[in-house]
């Protein structure tokens, strides 16, 4: 039987997708789950009210910031892996900005956003240093920095910053309420925020596609020898990209900081860090294509907490469907590639 | 400390690094083939997993640590299918896969959590073991143990001083030239990426059935990146990646004695302690600084010293072979 080309096509384009779920139904039936209701859980988890919707939106925030933040590296052929670490450092300057300035809240929150921006923009910046001058390859500054980061804020929440009933691992008091990002009523929900992320992929877009520094990015992240031999200051353009993303990773890190918990939690990047490297890896670097599979890893990473309230599952299912998904992609795309080589 | 707490020390700090030895070498056997696993953080926690897991249902560890192997040569099964089949980014598939084991580790393997199961059981070999001083430290351990020192050795004996050891370096280095001599270049690239995976998944067995008995969630987390870490600080080289282990091996039980006699350090420094020794070596053996230095040294001891320090990549370490 021979189907028609734009047909076979199409199937190549889903077969990944449908291969993710049946991997990850697969998976369910080895831990003898029934893989229905372990679906419709996860939906029901993301969207039953308004409160879960809203809780979607601003765990789609961070994804987004950090994809738009990845864009920019990974335009320069950087593996950016610490943005977990600039999460972390970013809401780290928020904490101790929250709690040792008391400004009016008008003042208060563009400098808590800026002190995030800054501390992540730092941590980036440390890691690209690693990579220019010291020629450590930014994978294991990266997830040596996280490491670090990690530490640091358990160190902090555990010592110098920990309540006066004693520490635990719900993290330091509450900030004062000036710092708090103002919500949308009762929701759970920070409408700057989503601003803001929307605006960074926006930006990231513009100046990948229409300025002569995301032409020059492009070409480092082609060939880095050739692009230094044009005369473009490569060390620099590397630096750059890494504070770039160390700044949208630090706002993320400031939002979840200031808008979604109002104190400093252990673990406060949440995983967002690798998330958000899956979003960008199954966009295949399209911008805007980033905006609605944050959305999908949202979705599933707000539903996913329910497996383990109603089914006693673990709630890492999530994330296996999303890293399957990738995985499956990857592959796909490389069943593609090497069948219109075939042809040729 | 007197000395016999010093060798029980030293002992302990040889068995402790047996899995990062297993896992460090089959990265170093994978990568001078030419093919970068990237997914050893998530393989070899769910080998650890799938390895006591097995271990835990049969009641044998030895089909523990079989299954722990499959395991780790299957995920590098895929790496190798996705690098030279389908001529995808290696690195972008090893994350992607080292997120994928993580998390399947966490979903399978939360019926095993805390569960007291079999271990690889203590063999002290007679006669042997009863040698001062190389007796507890070399003889008196149990056979994963065993395995991992000779695996240093066959593996350094294999790569240096056989026809196929050389041969592993030609599609390493110069895959065009290896495959002029008639060698098939990616048949030996697929071989050499499973037998390197099989040894991550012996390090994962390792952990779960020897040195870090039992499973728990995110048991191993850390040390697949401290691995790979070791490869490159180890040159590529078995002898100098087992040095590496051992050294860090080493490196982390003075940590551990030290929070007992200094308890007044956070706790956080002695955790931090392995990733940030893990940039300074790798600062150490890729930074510029390193020939400043030896610069200053006579010219007989530089040599010496950069020889021992410096290893370089494979030529065509993650990269694609095609006849053309």
């Amino acid at each position: 039987m021979k189907l028609p080309k734009r047909f076979t096509g199409l199937l190549l384009n889903l077969a990944p997708i449908a291969l993710a779920l049946v991997f990850t139904t697969v998976i369910l039936f080895v831990a003898n789950a029934p893989p229905l209701e372990a679906y419709s859980n996860i939906w029901a988890g993301a969207t039953e009210n308004a409160t879960k919707i809203s809780s979607v939106l601003m765990a789609w925030v961070p994804l987004a910031l950090c994809a738009a933040g990845l864009l920019v590296t990974f335009t320069a052929g950087l593996w950016n892996i610490g943005v977990e670490g600039q999460i972390a450092a970013g809401a780290l300057l928020v904490t101790w900005v929250a709690r040792t300035i008391s400004l009016p809240s008008p003042v208060l929150i563009p400098l808590l956003l800026l002190s995030g921006m800054l501390g992540g923009a730092l941590w980036g910046l440390l890691c690209g240093l690693l990579k220019t001058y010291g020629h450590v390859h930014e994978i294991f500054a990266g997830v040596g920095l996280n490491f670090v980061a990690a530490a640091l804020t358990n160190f902090l929440i555990f010592g110098p910053w920990k309540p006066a009933d004693g520490a635990t691992m719900s993290g330091t008091d509450p900030f004062p309420q000036a710092a708090w990002l103002p919500r949308l009523g009762n929701l759970p929900l920070v409408p700057m925020a989503l601003g803001a992320a929307l605006l960074a992929i926006a930006v990231v877009y513009i100046a990948i596609k229409g300025t002569l520094w995301g032409l020059e990015l492009k070409a480092i992240g082609k060939n880095i020898r050739s692009a230094f031999l044009m005369g473009i200051p490569t060390n620099r353009h590397l630096l750059v990209s890494f504070a770039v993303c160390g700044a949208l990773a630090g706002l993320a890190g400031a939002v979840q900081a200031a808008g979604v918990r109002q104190r400093l939690i252990p673990g406060i990047s949440a995983g967002y860090g690798f998330l958000a490297l899956l979003v960008v890896l199954l966009s295949g670097q399209r911008p805007l294509l980033t905006v609605p599979i944050a959305l999908f890893f949202a979705l599933i990473g707000v539903g996913s907490p329910r497996l383990e309230l109603r089914m006693q599952l673990d709630s890492s299912l999530g994330g296996i469907l999303e890293a399957a998904l990738v995985l499956f992609v990857l592959l796909g795309n490389g069943v593609r590639q090497r069948r219109s080589s075939l042809k040729r | 400390m007197d000395s016999q707490l010093f060798i029980r020390t030293l002992s302990s700090v040889l068995a402790q690094s047996a899995p990062l030895v297993f896992a460090g070498i089959g990265e170093a056997i994978t990568e001078k083939a030419g093919v970068i696993n990237l997914s050893l953080d998530g393989s070899i926690l769910l080998s650890a997993m799938g390895g006591f897991a097995v271990a835990y249902v049969t009641g044998s560890a030895t089909f523990g640590v079989i299954a722990a192997m499959i395991i780790g040569a299957l995920v590098a099964l895929i790496i190798a299918v996705a690098s030279i089949e389908l001529c995808q980014d290696q690195v972008a598939i090893g994350f992607v896969l080292s997120l994928l084991c993580t998390e399947l580790s966490s979903f399978l393997g939360n019926p095993f959590v805390r569960k007291p199961g079999p271990s690889v059981p203590h063999l002290p070999i007679p006669v042997l073991s009863d040698i001062p001083v190389l007796g507890p430290l070399f003889f008196s351990h149990n056979l994963l143990i065993y395995a991992s020192f000779a695996l240093v050795f066959l593996a350094w004996f294999w790569m240096f001083r056989t026809q196929s050891g050389l041969r592993l370096q030609g599609i390493g280095e110069r895959p065009e030239a290896a495959f002029a001599r008639g060698i098939n270049v990616n048949r030996m690239r697929y071989a050499y990426t499973i037998l390197g995976g099989a040894l991550v998944g012996a390090g994962g067995a390792a952990y779960s059935l020897s040195v870090k008995l039992g499973w728990s969630h995110r048991h191993t987390a850390g040390n697949g990146w401290i691995a790979l870490a070791i490869v490159i600080f180890g040159g590529w080289h078995p002898v100098r990646v087992a040095f590496g282990a051992y050294l860090f091996g080493g490196l982390k039980s003075m940590g551990s004695i030290l929070q007992r006699v200094v308890p007044s350090v956070p706790t956080q420094v002695f955790q931090t302690a392995p990733f940030a020794l893990m940039l300074i070596a790798l600062l150490l053996v890729t930074s510029e600084a390193l020939d400043r230095v030896a610069a200053y040294l006579p010219p007989r001891i530089r040599r010496a010293v950069t020889h021992a320090l410096r290893g370089s990549p494979p030529e065509s370490l993650g990269t694609v072979f095609s006849r053309e």
